[in-house]
């Protein structure tokens, strides 16, 4: 079967390709209105907890409100003498990534027309405590290595479900904020 | 001031097949070359290079290769004869020694300032080159001062360099050749791999070109693709010019290559590289397969062609368990950083307002956005194989009737 005939025209993931395509092509031609913004605002409850609200963000020229709010709280677990409020921000980072990488495969599989039925993505990062315990220098804070595992069915051959998850990896937000540095600035007001 | 309907700017392969097709219309032109015919080929290139393309494959209008070895691969100098020997075929007008200085529009003419002369024109080719400058990223200016930097450009063979180790940014076809020649000169390459288009030498007995050529691969046109400016971006194959069935980053890594990801930063003594090794190789193999199924499909479509040599799969990519993300030059001993991170061409005498944000110049299939101004052998100008020696006829005989009729209208 050759990859035209498997795709499907009424492939449906929920992905408005067109408004992507749409919005792809204005931004193309206004580049200042790509310029984008992103922010949260986090504040210490107590111990490790602390909760972060999400709101509005900048882009298209101006600032944009999304008609709500989001909340997510982190914390530590009990092991680490926490209270267990919420996930660790580490953990975020994991969601993040599988989030956006889960995001991009439905896009490139409606984008493809290939029909997904489901996706499940595991993830697991490793990590040396000695690092942010301070107990040794040679040892960095952050993860060593994060390995992603998808579990995807789909109306395509496993070739072809292959290639969406290469290409969302290579148009993903998180994927890059991850695997390459970004300068951070910190300042205290 | 001399003057003159056409000038074409360059005699390489691209410059001379625009002649012949000028020539052929009867238009009176001149080629303006700043060295001798095929200059950039002559000496702009490092000593091993080959074409990329087999000898076959490099034809010309009213020429063609006609020697004991289609299926072998020109070194440069073989090149250099190849064209001088089709510009006198041709009899192209080339005045040599000539380097443009600047070119302007003014009363509705070319102005062509040389060091040899003003020329005046009322149409102009600019067929100098895709490949004149080195791309070359921005970290370049952060590397420390105790590295030499190189350019491929200037790159000649491994002797030119200090004994240690080498950095080499880019995995296309130019970073993978000199990776294989540095590391078998004794010193240490570590090469840094972005995404790149990996493909075998040749598959089923016939070379990648040949099936690219089969699979109407390389007369895709300009607008029949998705995303011009991407297929425009995109690396050269990676490719030698050699007999090798697969030239790869496995290949290199066997010969002891250290292999890493993109160059993400530089850090005072420190490189550091992205952690998206493993899927840039992902896309390469899964690219690769995709594109030996479709050969696959061809052979079974034409049954009882010459074609005998069944399917065959290549090993994926080997990444490193833990490929490096961070390394120190003084660890390494790193001595030199060769830049192998694309081309561009030189329009820095060019002062008409041609050129998008990008420095692009602005184009439709080799018509720029100027009355009578033309563009030869840019990346997918007109279709793939634009670059290729194979695609400067079919351009140069497009542009040439478009500059003919332009001229006629202009004298109705």
């Amino acid at each position: 079967m050759t990859n035209v005939e498997m795709k499907s025209p009424q492939a449906d993931n929920g992905v408005n390709v067109e408004a992507l395509l749409g919005a792809r092509a204005a931004l193309e031609a206004t580049p200042e209105a790509a310029q984008f913004k992103w922010r949260t605002k986090t504040s210490w409850i107590n111990g490790t907890h602390s909760q972060t609200t999400i709101g509005g963000f900048f882009g298209l020229g101006e600032e944009q409100e999304r008609g709500k709010e989001f909340t997510v709280d982190a914390d530590h677990p009990e092991q680490f003498a926490a209270a267990n409020m919420g996930a660790t921000p580490v953990e975020l980072v994991l969601s993040g990534l599988a989030s956006c990488l889960t995001a991009g495969v439905a896009s490139v599989a409606q984008n493809r027309g290939i029909q997904l039925n489901s996706i499940t993505a595991t993830l697991e990062g490793d990590m040396d405590l000695q690092g942010i315990l301070g107990v040794d220098s040679d040892v960095r804070n952050g993860f060593e290595t994060i390995r992603v595992s998808f579990q995807i069915d789909a109306d395509a051959s496993e070739e072809d479900i292959k290639a969406l998850v290469a290409q969302s990896q290579k148009r993903s937000a998180v994927f890059d904020i991850i695997t390459n540095p970004t300068n951070v600035f910190v300042d205290v007001n | 001031m001399k003057s003159v309907t056409t000038i074409i700017i360059g005699a390489g392969q691209a410059g001379l097949a625009a002649s012949k097709q000028l020539s052929d219309r009867g238009i009176d032109h001149i080629v303006l070359e700043r060295g001798s015919i095929g200059n950039s080929w002559k000496t702009e290139r490092w000593d091993s290079l080959r074409l990329l393309t087999p000898n076959w494959q490099s034809r010309l209008p009213g020429y063609f290769y006609d020697g004991p070895e289609p299926d072998g691969y020109m070194n440069m100098s073989e090149v250099v004869s190849y064209l001088e020997s089709y510009s006198r075929v041709i009899d192209a007008p080339i005045q040599d020694n000539t380097n443009v200085i600047s070119v302007e529009r003014r009363f509705e003419r070319y102005i062509v300032k040389t060091t040899r002369g003003t020329w005046a024109s009322s149409t102009l080719v600019l067929a100098n080159g895709a490949c004149s400058l080195a791309s070359i990223p921005k970290f370049a200016d952060a590397v420390p001062q105790s590295i030499r930097q190189m350019s491929p450009l200037e790159y000649k063979n491994p002797d030119q360099l200090e004994s240690g180790g080498v950095l080499i940014v880019g995995a296309s076809a130019t970073g993978v050749q000199l990776a294989r020649e540095i590391q078998q000169s004794g010193r240490q390459v570590t090469l840094s791999v972005g995404e790149h288009i990996r493909v075998p030498r040749t598959y089923r007995g016939k070379d990648i070109k040949w099936w690219m050529d089969v699979l109407g691969l390389l007369d895709i046109m300009y607008h029949e693709v998705e995303d011009l400016n991407r297929v425009r971006k995109l690396s050269s194959l990676q490719l030698a010019g050699t007999q090798d069935c697969m030239f790869d980053l496995n290949s290199l890594s066997d010969c002891g290559v250290e292999i890493t990801g993109r160059l993400a930063a530089m850090r005072g003594e420190h490189a550091i590289f992205s952690g998206s090794l493993a899927n840039v190789c992902s896309l390469a193999d899964l690219k690769m397969n995709r594109l030996l199924e479709s050969i696959d499909q061809c052979v079974e479509a034409n049954a009882g062609t010459e074609v005998t040599i069944p399917p065959r799969t290549f090993e994926p990519t080997r990444v490193p368990e833990a490929p490096a993300l961070n390394i120190d030059f003084g660890d390494r001993k790193i001595k030199t950083v060769i830049w192998a991170t694309g081309f561009k061409p030189d329009y820095s005498w060019l002062h008409l307002p041609v050129f998008d944000r990008k420095g692009n110049i602005r184009h439709e299939g080799g018509i720029v956005d100027a009355p009578g101004l033309y563009v030869l052998g840019l990346p997918f100008l007109r279709k793939r194989k634009s670059t290729l020696i194979d695609g400067a006829g079919d351009d140069a005989g497009f542009v040439a009737s478009h500059l003919a009729s332009s001229l006629r209208k202009a004298a109705a």
